[in-house]
């Protein structure tokens, strides 16, 4: 066990945890967040969805020592502090793209990081950007039209 | 709250309801239905279903759980309307023992008509009663006051009464008798419309929403060893060894072939639960027969088959002077769901406590009991979301293990989360079938014989009944004697066909398949219609018609030929691609669905792009139709995924399709497009619709890619042959 700093939505934690743990098992048991969320652990869901340095990774296979100099964002970090929602998520609900919601975390998290790279992106790039992301509710219509009215939101 | 509601179902006398209805008059009222529905007619009482909270709101029961289908804010738009409320003050509590009405299962499309339609009895009848009341304390008759929003007062003004106030801490504990005069139709502020569901909000923002968000405190984490294959026993392993490596286990529990982990830290748990995989030691299996697609077939054939008669009618004599003859097949599909199954578990003061996302909380209670030697009334199950689960997955499985844990290491709230590789490898799949068709026409083009054979597995193993259904029943010291069982109708459903054809003969052939089976969306229904629909095509082809007329002229059900007509004016074909059509009536009961797609065919890559799909579909009277919609876009994109890709494959060992690599399903870039016409009809029953569009919309892939490249194909997964 040793104490990593660990930079998660704009806050410091110090965690006393075994190095070798995957980030999503930290943030979910030891600070208690529920948008990452175990799918397959083998880097092939995109359920774990987290945002490292303002990018999506899965956090399922990553060990916690290897993001502690990193700025991690979580589904819980999108919002502003009073509960104001990131155009992403606002998008979502008002899309209602969701049926069960358990790949939403995945969906939310890698659009915030496509429309930072992306911000006009066409349909081919918007299904590439989520590529990683599995649904199987088959709401990816919705998603994709939710992932356009954030973008215009944004402008 | 649990022991003040053991009530609800205890007969306390009947006080006559009187024709009081306030804003509206009996005359206007829709007629009544002959039969109040079934799960009412078991929970008669109106606080089976609704209480009035402290603050005037009102809490719904209802025995089904949410599994992403939207039930719930279909549930309190019925209720909200009856009486008179906004959605904000009405909440749903999901099934729970001892606490919810036993509604038996979540599944077969079957929440709406059941669950849905009793709320909204059982809310028409609170109606009546709370203006009865408020006229007796207001001293106004009836017909003069108004109901809005909890609040009842004379429609003259003065003073008025909530529904707190009236109930001062009681509930209502009246029966719901027939007649129960409803809200009349064209009154409706809520049913019917696009409700937006108000967990999609929780989620975005990482609430708690599932069962795997459960968190207690002292809650620790397990895993479990499943064996390398189906019959494999475990011999022995070294303990020694194990707990010398992680001196934090809090236990291992070992119960003949059943073996788990505790610990405190989840990743601990998932360490030793590899380290004991290595370390441990299992008796060789019986080989399981490698046997994928064709070979499968060959083999299915050649078990033996216990046949039933599904429908007869006129005569046909053997396959002599049929016009056109084919044999179609579906192989073994998994429900796949995103999250991996999970559930939590205390044993505590005699009393075990399971938090579970089983599709049927109340039957599991009771196999609970009996796995675990525990009366019934010590078992108590709470439900709770989980990821989509499309049918009987892992759920029941994942919380027998869990109980077993917690009478092992009783005191803790125990999680225990399955892996991708527990979910894909112990899941009960949805049954490999083989569908024989022939027919004959007549020189209109008319079909007059209709023969058709199935090969199928069984399609339900719930627990329901039987303890020996759940997984680790077979895994104990002392296992559960009694083979799995289960309810073999679902083979046949929609095997026989909905058209008007006047000599038919359908059969089933049950086999024991080498996999474990259960209850995936739509049962039979999915490979039945994809062979009765690839089919039609194909007899409309060799009558020289066009598909949609074909089926319309085949068709006596107006409901039927409108779904179908519609679905003409939406279609829009491109230059390169095909488009292809097809039709069923769920059940032959329930929703109707006309659904098509088109399809670009690459010769030399072999690949099949759905580009678009559209279905137009009559779910009856529509309670919410932004969730018949989502429902119905779903399916057909899930649907797709199994018809295009999927296939459960096995070695002679075990399951191979481990993860999403082995066994894939749509991403992003195969996703087609999608649209959805509704066709709302208030006044009609409302009918189950969430399985609706999976067996025409793999037919409709079938028929589009024929259209696009001439190649038939009868075998799924679809795969472009070599030319
Ligand atoms: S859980 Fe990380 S990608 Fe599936
Ligand atoms: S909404 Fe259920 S997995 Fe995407």
């Amino acid at each position: 066990m040793v104490l990593i700093d660990l930079h998660v939505n704009g806050r410091v934690f110090h965690i006393d945890t075994d190095p070798a743990t995957p980030l999503l098992y930290v943030l979910r048991n030891q600070l208690a967040l529920n948008g990452p969320r175990y799918g397959c652990g083998l880097q092939q869901c995109g359920a774990c969805m987290v945002l490292i340095d303002g990018r999506a990774e899965p956090g399922c296979m990553l060990p916690v020592q290897a993001v502690k100099n990193k700025k991690i964002v979580t589904l819980e970090g999108l919002a502003n502090s009073n509960n104001h929602l990131h155009p992403v998520q606002e998008a979502f609900v008002q899309e209602q793209a969701a049926q069960c919601g358990y790949c939403l975390n995945g969906m939310v998290i890698s659009a915030v990081s496509l429309l930072d790279q992306h911000p006009n992106p066409d349909d081919a790039t918007i299904r590439a950007g989520l590529q990683r992301c599995l649904c199987r509710c088959g709401t990816q219509s919705r998603i994709m039209k939710a992932v356009k009215l954030a973008a215009a939101k944004m402008k | 709250m649990h022991t003040s509601r053991r009530d609800f179902i205890r007969s306390t006398g009947c006080l006559t309801i009187g024709f009081c209805l306030g804003k509206w008059s009996l005359a206007e009222s829709v007629p009544f239905a002959q039969e109040l529905p079934s799960g009412l007619r078991m929970n008669d009482r109106i606080n089976a279903w609704l209480e009035v909270l402290a603050d005037g709101r009102v809490r719904v029961f209802t025995g089904k759980l949410e599994l992403g289908q939207g039930i719930r804010t279909a549930i309190a738009q019925v209720a909200a309307e009856e009486l008179d409320l906004e959605m904000q003050q009405v909440e749903v509590k999901l099934v729970e023992t001892g606490i919810t009405p036993n509604e038996g299962y979540t599944a077969g499309s079957a929440s709406i008509e059941n669950s849905a339609m009793s709320v909204r009895y059982a809310a028409a009848a609170a109606r009546q009663k709370l203006m009865e009341m408020a006229s007796q304390k207001l001293g106004i008759p009836p017909a003069q006051l108004q109901m809005m929003h909890g609040v009842i007062s004379p429609l003259a003004g003065g003073r008025s009464v909530n529904f707190a106030e009236l109930l001062n801490g009681q509930q209502l504990t009246d029966e719901v008798r027939q007649p129960v005069p409803l809200k009349p139709k064209d009154q409706y502020r809520l049913v019917g419309k696009a409700i937006p569901r108000d967990d999609i909000g929780r989620m975005v923002l990482g609430e708690p929403v599932y069962v795997q968000d459960l968190r207690f405190p002292g809650m620790v984490h397990a895993r479990i060893v499943h064996p390398p294959n189906y019959q494999a026993k475990l011999l022995q392993f070294d303990e020694a060894s194990i707990r010398k490596r992680f001196p934090g286990l809090l236990k291992i529990v070992v119960n003949g072939s059943f073996l788990g982990v505790i610990a405190a830290d989840e990743y601990k748990t998932m360490q030793a639960q590899q380290a004991l995989q290595q370390n441990a030691r299992w008796s060789a299996p019986d080989k399981l027969l490698s046997l994928n697609g064709p070979s499968l077939i060959d083999h299915i054939i050649s078990l033996p088959t216990k046949t039933e008669q599904v429908h007869k009618k006129g005569t046909i004599d053997g396959n002599a002077g049929m016009t056109l003859q084919a044999r179609y097949f579906k192989p073994y599909i998994m429900h796949g769901s995103i999250g991996p199954s999970c559930a939590v578990a205390l044993y505590d003061k005699d009393t075990l406590h399971v938090w579970s996302h089983s599709q049927g909380v109340y039957p599991l209670r009771d196999v609970l009991a009996t796995l675990v030697g525990l009366p019934a009334d010590n078992v108590h199950v709470t439900g709770v979301p989980g990821s989509g689960c499309y049918g009987h997955n892992g759920a029941d499985d994942v919380a027998a293990e869990a109980a077993l844990l917690a009478r092992a290491y009783p005191g803790k709230h125990i999680r225990l989360q399955w892996s991708r590789e527990d979910e894909h490898c112990w899941e009960p799949y949805g049954s490999a079938m083989i569908m024989d068709t022939s027919a004959r026409l007549d020189s209109n083009g008319k079909i007059t014989d209709w023969k058709y054979e199935l090969w199928s597995d069984t399609h339900g193993t719930r627990p329901g009944g039987n303890v020996a259904n759940l997984l680790p029943a077979h895994f104990l010291e002392k296992p559960f004697p009694g083979k799995v069982s289960g309810f073999s109708g679902g083979a046949y459903r929609n095997a026989q066909p909905y058209y008007k054809i006047p000599n038919q003969d359908v059969q089933v052939h049950f086999f024991n398949g080498p996999l474990r089976v259960s209850s995936l969306r739509g049962l039979g229904a999915y490979a039945n219609i994809f062979a009765i629909e690839s089919f039609m095509d194909e007899l409309a082809e060799k009558a020289g018609k066009d598909p949609y007329q074909f089926r319309i002229e085949h068709l006596e059900d107006e409901r039927a030929r409108e779904v179908i007509s519609r679905l003409r004016g939406m279609v829009q074909e491109l230059p390169g691609t095909g488009a292809g059509i097809a039709f069923s009536r769920y059940k032959n009961a329930a929703s109707y669905c006309a659904v098509a797609a088109r399809v670009r065919v690459d010769m030399k890559k072999r690949s099949v792009q759905v580009e678009k799909m559209w279905a137009v579909i009559d779910a009856g009277e529509t309670i919410n139709t932004d969730g018949l919609k989502n429902q119905t876009e779903g399916g057909m994109v899930q649907s797709a995924s199994w018809t295009i890709l999927e296939e459960v494959k096995f070695d002679q060992l075990h399951i191979t399709s481990r993860n999403w690599d082995s066994y894939p399903i749509f991403r992003f870039q195969q996703v087609p497009e999608v649209e959805v016409t509704i066709i709302d009809r208030p006044k009609e029953e409302a009918l189950g619709a969430g399985e609706a569009a999976q067996g025409p919309a793999a037919a409709a892939i079938a028929n589009a890619v024929y259209r696009a490249c001439g190649k038939r194909i009868r075998h799924l997964p679809l795969v472009i042959p070599i030319t």
